[in-house]
């Protein structure tokens, strides 16, 4: 079953509990920074008094899983897309690739990692929800089931149709996510990328590198072939040329 | 007592000044880590390094595959001249790509990763997996020069009975390279610039590395005829040029069809940033090297030819640094601009290709004794070859 979190925009408050939660969480120290960053896993942005919490969107086909040469990054059967550090070697393609520009590095590292935050994988398979989730006492992120979460965001958009604008963030976008976000606006006008698509990303790449294995059949036959080709002609090339010697010879052994 | 204080020419006391800066940014780099030496960040993770180092390395080392297909595949013996100066580019490229990812990765003793964690969706798993076996096999390609210095006939003959398989493998390996360098960008069609996105993108890589192949080529053997003082074989390069005018001639349909098919003329006539860099790549890249290079008194002009496959280069080099840098400022608004010591280290990693190609050639016989006027008409095809050595050869 795949989990995932609703984000309810008109209901954040910008008390930044979820970033403390999640920072603690993290190891890490609680800046003001609210940007997305090497220690910051979520962020609250501020858009004129629109709160944006921000995090991985656990997208259902992670175009940063798809990306990674060794699969540091897995989308796991319960929702999170996770990181090994252990089996990256720090081509930062993951960050190139995200739609949502979320991988984070620590470039001040030695043997730095990605960063971004994985839907707290370890408490959410020990049954608990996760830290943001818990801290948040406005109750604008939900933590469920994926499918409940977005009949729950049908079910709010219905009742309030004056509050909210009727787009569920995140059911389609970039393939579909498991981080769902409802606003009284467009997401577009909070900080999101117009030109996302609604196929996963990774699509684009597919479609050359289904292409490769007949490649390098056809192409190394092609090759082998014009070798065999070219080789032949020149043989009997040298032949005839060997022919026309030999008459010429004879001819010249006649003349005598 | 006298010291004798050696003599430095002014381009050896560039080179100095490069290999010092150079290790300087070098332990810079790996004691204080990459945010200390590069501009990168969160929003740029990709900077110079893999916008010069790699895809430029990569696609200059094209010649290899392209002069190694003409010779052996299509049986143009008479390429076979210039064949082990461009293999030998070739692998000083891939090996320099390889160093300079060294540098770039930020877990460079993980590189060997791709060998056994696979992720064969992945375009970056196929690059490093092109370069692993390129680098291998142009090694391979290479080694007949060591053996023959150090007169090892064994191996010598090992090697030249697997020739064919490696040459076609090097064709497949190098065509697949240059191509998914391009493929890289597939993955972001939202971020690209889209002046530079295409789903052609592998095969706009694909057609500028095989037109700058044969460019690379010819500047190098114009720089090593001027620094070994020997003829250069203008006869063969001219040839080759018609290589890269075709090859760019076919780039400009496959470009001009992407401006029709993405509509961008709204982007290229528009008057800023990204449309002056394109329309200076595309100028000068493109379109000037196709006009020079189809004109034969240029192209059997020592310098003309030169100067006309250095402009092939030099676009060649603006064209990727367009895709992988001015084509992400946009999206990303990070005015990336490399630091000082992501220059050097890329300079230096040029110096090291010049002075190792400088000492190989110097070392091992990659140039043939010049070719006598007798063998020019043999390759034309002119001469008749005596009996004695066609069964020679067959038997
Ligand atoms: S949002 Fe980015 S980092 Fe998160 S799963 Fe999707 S592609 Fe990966
Ligand atoms: S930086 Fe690490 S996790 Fe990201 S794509 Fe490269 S190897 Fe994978
Ligand atoms: S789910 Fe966990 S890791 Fe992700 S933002 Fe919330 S607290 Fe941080």
């Amino acid at each position: 079953m795949k989990y995932g979190i609703l984000i309810d925009i008109t209901r954040c408050i910008g008390c930044y509990a979820c970033e403390e939660a999640c920072a603690q969480r993290w190891g890490n120290p609680i800046t003001e920074a609210h940007k997305l960053s090497s220690i910051q896993n979520t962020a609250v942005i501020d858009y004129n008094g629109v709160y944006v919490s921000r995090l991985c969107m656990h997208c259902e086909k992670p175009t940063c899983a798809s990306a990674c040469p060794v699969g540091a990054f897995q989308k796991t059967s319960l929702g999170p897309v996770i990181y090994d550090p252990s089996k990256c070697l720090g081509c930062r393609y993951c960050m190139q690739a995200c739609p949502f520009d979320i991988p984070k590095y620590q470039w001040d590292k030695l043997n730095p990692k990605v960063t971004k935050c994985d839907m707290c994988y370890e408490r959410i398979k020990a049954g608990n929800v996760p830290a943001c989730v818990e801290a948040c006492p406005a109750e604008a992120r939900t933590f469920g089931k994926r499918d409940e979460l977005i009949e729950e965001a049908k079910r709010r958009i219905n009742e309030n149709p004056e509050t909210y604008y009727p787009h569920i963030f995140g059911l389609k976008e970039a393939g579909g996510t498991s981080v769902l976000y409802l606003a009284d606006r467009p997401m577009q006008k909070l900080g999101f990328k117009a030109n996302l698509p609604e196929v996963p990303l990774s699509l684009f790449t597919e479609q050359i590198m289904s292409k490769i294995p007949g490649y390098i059949f056809w192409g190394g036959t092609l090759l082998f072939g014009i070798w065999w080709i070219t080789k032949r002609r020149d043989e009997v090339q040298r032949l005839q040329r060997k022919l026309k010697e030999m008459e010429e010879n004879n001819k010249k052994e006649n003349g005598k | 007592m006298k010291i004798k204080i050696p003599k430095l020419t002014f381009w050896s006391s560039v080179f100095w000044i490069i290999v010092a800066l150079g290790i300087y940014s070098t332990i810079l780099r790996f004691t204080k880590g990459l945010g200390a030496v590069t501009n990168l960040s969160d929003e740029f993770p990709w900077g110079l390094w893999i916008g010069f180092d790699v895809l430029c390395g990569v696609g200059l080392a094209a010649g290899g595959f392209v002069i190694a297909a003409a010779v052996y595949i299509f049986n143009l013996e008479e390429y076979k001249s210039i064949l082990p100066s461009a293999i030998l580019t070739a692998f000083l490229g891939y090996l320099l790509v390889i160093i300079a990812l060294l540098f770039d990765l930020g877990k460079p003793w993980n590189i060997w990763h791709p060998i056994i964690m696979w992720n064969p969706e992945s375009v970056m798993f196929e690059v490093a997996w092109c370069v692993m076996l390129y680098t291998t096999v142009l090694a391979l390609e290479f080694s007949p020069f060591i053996f023959q210095k150090f007169k090892l006939e064994k191996p010598q003959k090992i090697i030249k009975s697997l020739t064919i398989p490696l040459v076609v493998a090097g064709v497949i390996l190098s065509t697949l390279h240059q191509s998914s360098l391009g493929s890289l960008y597939l993955i972001v069609p939202e971020k690209l610039y889209p002046i530079w996105y295409s789903s052609n993108l592998p095969y706009l890589f694909f057609l500028s590395a095989v037109a700058v192949g044969p460019a690379m080529v010819t500047i190098e053997s114009y720089l090593s005829s001027r620094a070994f003082k020997r003829e250069i074989e203008i006869h063969i390069l001219s040839k080759l040029a018609k290589v890269t005018a075709v090859a760019l001639m076919v780039y400009l349909v496959l470009k001009i069809q992407d401006i029709i098919k993405y509509n961008l003329f709204s982007y290229i006539f528009t008057l800023n940033y990204e449309a002056i860099m394109f329309w200076i790549e595309f100028a000068f890249g493109v379109i000037l090297p196709i006009i020079l290079l189809a004109n034969s008194r240029i192209r059997s002009s020592k310098k003309g030819l030169f100067i006309a496959q250095l402009i092939t280069v030099l676009g060649f080099i603006l064209n990727r640094l367009n895709v992988s840098i001015t084509a992400l400022e946009n999206y990303t608004q990070a005015n990336y601009f490399p630091k000082w010591t992501e220059i050097t280290v890329t300079l230096f990693m040029v110096a090291l290709g010049f002075a190792l190609f400088r000492f190989i050639a110097k070392h091992l016989p990659i140039f043939p004794p010049e070719v006598s006027e007798k063998r020019k008409l043999l390759t034309e095809g002119f001469e008749v070859i005596s009996i004695k050595e066609v069964f020679k050869e067959q038997t």
